[in-house]
């Protein structure tokens, strides 16, 4: 009879010491757990610390930071607000998000239920490479190809289509708030894909072919089956591709012509953004203007923040009535 | 080195819901015991309770006693670590570790929980893989990957890991569930084998399996679903298969429900 | 009404229609492609002239904007450490926070605030988390520009990325397999590290590839914190150090063609390298993915 010989370790008795319990279990949970706190300690130090640095900064403004235009915050008597800089960066973002989402929800939608099954997954990760192309680059191919190029659409536009308030204006540019939202588009583009492509695989193929069934087209199927389904989850990928371009930084810093004026003519020579401003003036900026940057950078964290919570808080619901669904 | 558990007033909850409801019974040293009732019965909890792995899931509690021979399982000074070196358990879907190789497999036990040397631990692995019946199938390659093998092979391999940290009793929770026919017939003459040295239960859904290999069987049942489950006899299996004392039993071996 | 017989062609607006929307979703998948396919023709042709030996062999320093020649090694030798300090203090973070999320958190009150600060955290602009050491590491506790620096900002961006990717890792590893190991006898935190992490491995290395490849593109978080030079600085704890995503925009606003080229051959090397861990990352995922089915 096979019976091994008894090791030392294994004693006919249970282990009665209760220290030995939790032996190398206490020191590795507390690891973890405190892994998990410093994550948050990072995130509240990053709005402390923000907030300290910024104060100095705002008591020295002579002016109202949250109204004002211009930004001259190391001038002896400084002068600075956001109001040029976020109204840039929210008609911008929004601009890139409406040229990108129905690009996106068709990609989307081609990967999913229209391009043929074997290519699928390698035409999805084409699209994700344009998400690997890091945004200095984007930037650089903006500013020495796109914005060129841009010249002649822009001044079609203008010339076709100028009574409509956006395309109009006298001065036509390349270097422009569209040019700088096209770029933005082709940046946030993969994000709202990919999740799109998600949320539209995931939907019941029970439905699907209880629609066909019906005699609908491929079109109608998706119209009553996909679309439906999806809708909050495209909405929600929107939101995170939203907050991803009011972040975006180095590309727009190199396209925007770098103006403190409000317009919506986004075919002429104005444009910028919180993050542009602050990569194009922490270079010469003084003490005060650090502290500026640093307040306008506090006020790029919580716009973004308020936006993924958002979409955070939509993914969230739509997770639960999955499940319910389920 | 084989022991008897004893069970008194056993309930076992997963949050607030109860699963089983006050079973008490003895599990002879040296010899087979049979769990057979309904889906949803739980004999797998109760299997579970027997070494502390019920607690394994977020919100399951058990209240009650269970004592190897003279300990109490969840008296308060008790690790439920040793007491799951103590007991030990195969499942119902032959679960190899995926990045080990056979010997390894055969030898985490012991290593994941000390130092042995290279030497005791081949010897350990080659009488566990002997007591499993597959020495002579994997001598040749212990070095392989565990999961490559077949089903049964995995499932006497998880057997050999299993009896490698030296248990006193082994608790099989439907063993043979994933298996065919030829695995499963190995796997029980494996069983008949192992009884000689370790107190065996066993949780099974094939009473003829049941019939086959064990020396008492217990019947699990419950009054409806969402009902907890009980303990409704325990006898020699020739008994329960012939003549049972409850009305319930019967209509469950002869197949009038279940 | 008369009682049709046959299969019966449908209406030609509803297939019209089909038709239409069709159209629309291959054009939409060839918008997207054409500005990857410009993006990538361009860095290849216009990175491809600057290519040479002097590029990756030569720094910046006594090269002006007008001047020929010059290269990235400083850049190179930056982004390489300040990218490894960063997954030096992402990675034991991250991973560890997912081991908290997985294994000890049970859906209790604090796993879920980290894991909502997880997801808000992959969402910080990566300005912020530049301005963010900015502010902490170099204006308040008065330390200097440095590699160092520049690799705190880049960990804040990786940690989220690889705290979802080991976790997505981790609750794919089954259930059974942690039984088998309590089963044996082995305590809970043996059974993680010894069974759970190495069985989830191929995909928590695909994770931090794919967190390694977004951060070593990034130029604003670098742009406050390393500061800008010319010339080789391998120390990352002192002084300036340069970054070659920095490098490119540098080179870029500089006015001059022999400027702009160095840039396009710092894009085309930047890009190779992200797409290699890209590369190298998915291939671990393809090539594990068939075994574990076996």
């Amino acid at each position: 009879m096979a019976t091994p010989t008894r090791t030392t370790e294994s004693g006919p008795a249970l282990r009665r010491s209760a220290f030995r319990r939790s032996r190398g279990d206490g020191p590795f949970r507390f690891a973890s757990t405190g892994a998990g706190v410093v994550l948050l300690a990072i995130m509240a130090a990053i709005g402390l610390f923000l907030v300290v640095k910024a104060v100095p900064a705002l008591q020295a403004n002579t002016s109202h930071f949250l109204t004002e235009l211009t930004w001259q915050p190391n001038a002896t008597k400084p002068v600075f607000g956001i109001g040029a800089l976020a109204f840039g960066t929210v008609l911008s973002s929004l601009l890139a998000l409406l040229i990108a989402t129905p690009v996106a929800v068709g990609v989307a939608l081609f990967i999913s239920h229209y391009a043929p099954r074997r290519l699928a997954s390698a035409l999805g990760y084409v699209v994700d490479l344009l998400a690997a192309v890091p945004s200095v680059v984007y930037g650089l191919w903006g500013v020495t190809f796109l914005v060129p190029f841009m010249l002649g659409p822009s001044t079609f536009l203008n010339d076709y289509f100028g009574w409509i308030p956006l395309f109009s204006g006298e001065s036509i540019v390349g270097k422009s708030m569209l040019t700088a939202s096209l770029v933005l588009a082709i940046m946030i583009l993969p994000i709202i894909a990919a999740i799109s492509r998600e949320v539209f695989l995931q939907a019941p193929k029970m439905q699907e072919e209880a629609a066909l069934a019906l005699g609908a087209t491929r079109w109608e199927m998706i119209r009553t089956a996909v679309l439906p389904f999806g809708r909050p989850g495209v909405i929600s990928a929107a939101m995170l591709g939203l907050g991803r371009a009011m972040g975006e930084t180095i590309a727009v810093a190199l396209i925007f012509p770098a103006t403190f004026k409000i317009s919506f003519q986004i075919l002429g020579p104005y444009g910028n953004s919180i993050a542009a401003n602050i990569a194009n003036g922490f270079g010469e900026a003084t003490e005060v203007g650090r502290g500026a940057l640093i307040a306008s950078g506090l006020v790029l964290f919580l716009i973004t923040l308020l936006v993924n919570m958002a979409a955070r808080f939509i993914i969230a619901r739509r997770k639960e009535y999955a499940r319910a669904a389920a | 080195m084989a022991k008897q558990i004893e069970v008194a007033g056993l309930d076992a909850y997963y949050g607030s819901h109860k699963a089983i409801e006050g079973i008490s019974m003895t599990i002879e040293p040296r010899s087979v015991t049979a769990f057979i009732g309904p889906s949803g019965c739980g004999k797998s909890t109760f299997l579970r309770t027997l070494n502390r792995m019920h607690e394994v899931i977020p919100g399951a509690r058990v209240e009650g006693k269970v004592r190897l021979e003279d300990q109490d399982l969840y008296g308060p000074e008790i690790d439920p670590v040793s007491v799951r070196r103590t007991i030990g358990m195969v499942f119902q879907r032959p679960n190899p570790f995926p990045t080990m190789s056979i010997y390894d497999n055969v030898a985490a036990g012991l290593r994941l929980n000390g130092r042995v040397s290279r030497s005791q631990l081949d010897g350990i692995v080659e009488d566990s893989l002997k007591g499993a019946n597959l020495w002579n199938e994997v001598k040749d390659r212990l070095a392989r990957p565990g999961a490559g093998l077949s089903g049964g092979q995995q499932q006497r391999l998880c057997i050999a890991r299993a009896i490698a940290v030296r248990p006193q009793v082994l608790l099989m929770d439907e063993p043979c569930s994933a298996l065919d026919p030829i695995s499963t017939l190995a796997i029980e003459d494996l069983i008949s084998k192992l009884k000689q040295d370790y107190t065996i239960v066993i949780v099974t859904h094939n009473m003829q399996q049941a019939a086959r290999v064990s020396d008492r069987t217990a019947f699990f049942n419950l009054a409806a679903q969402g009902q907890p489950g009980k303990l409704v006899e325990m006898d020699e299996t020739s008994k329960i298969f012939t003549n049972p004392a409850e009305k319930a039993t019967e209509d469950y071996i002869t197949g009038r429900f279940g | 009404m008369t009682v049709q017989t046959g299969i019966q062609p449908i209406s030609a607006t509803r297939r019209a229609k089909d038709r239409l929307v069709q159209a629309l979703v291959y054009l939409a998948f060839a918008l997207a492609v054409i500005p990857l396919v410009s993006v990538l023709w361009l860095v290849v042709k216009n990175g491809a002239g600057r290519f040479d030996m002097e590029f990756f062999t030569h720094s910046m320093r006594n090269i002006g904007a007008r001047d020929a020649g010059g290269g990235a090694y400083h850049a190179i030798i930056g982004t390489l450490e300040q990218v490894l300090l960063a997954s030096l203090i992402a990675v034991p973070i991250g991973l560890l926070t997912a081991v908290y999320l997985v294994e000890y958190g049970e859906g209790g009150r604090l796993s879920r605030i980290i894991s909502f600060f997880v997801d808000v955290m992959t969402g910080v602009p990566s300005v912020v988390s530049g301005l963010f050491v900015l502010a902490f590491w170099i204006l308040v506790l008065g330390m200097s520009f440095s590699g160092f620096a520049g690799a705190l900002a880049l960990s804040i961006l990786m940690m989220p990325v690889v705290v979802r990717a080991t976790e997505e890792m981790l609750r794919l590893v089954p259930r059974e397999l942690r039984e088998a190991s309590y089963a044996l006898g082995v305590p809970k935190w043996r059974t993680i590290v010894k069974v759970v992490l190495p069985t989830a491995l191929p995909g928590i290395v695909t994770g931090v590839m794919l967190a390694v490849a977004r951060v070593a593109g990034e130029t604003a978080p670098l742009l406050l914190t390393v500061f800008v030079t010319d010339s080789i600085n391998n120390d990352p704890f002192n002084g300036p150090q340069m970054g070659l995503p920095l490098y490119v925009f540098n080179q870029t606003i500089l006015p001059t063609d022999v400027a702009v080229d160095r840039a396009w051959t710092g894009a085309l090397t930047l890009i190779l390298i992200v797409m290699l861990l890209n590369l190298v990352a998915r291939l671990i995922t393809w090539w594990r993915s068939p075994a574990r089915r076996r």
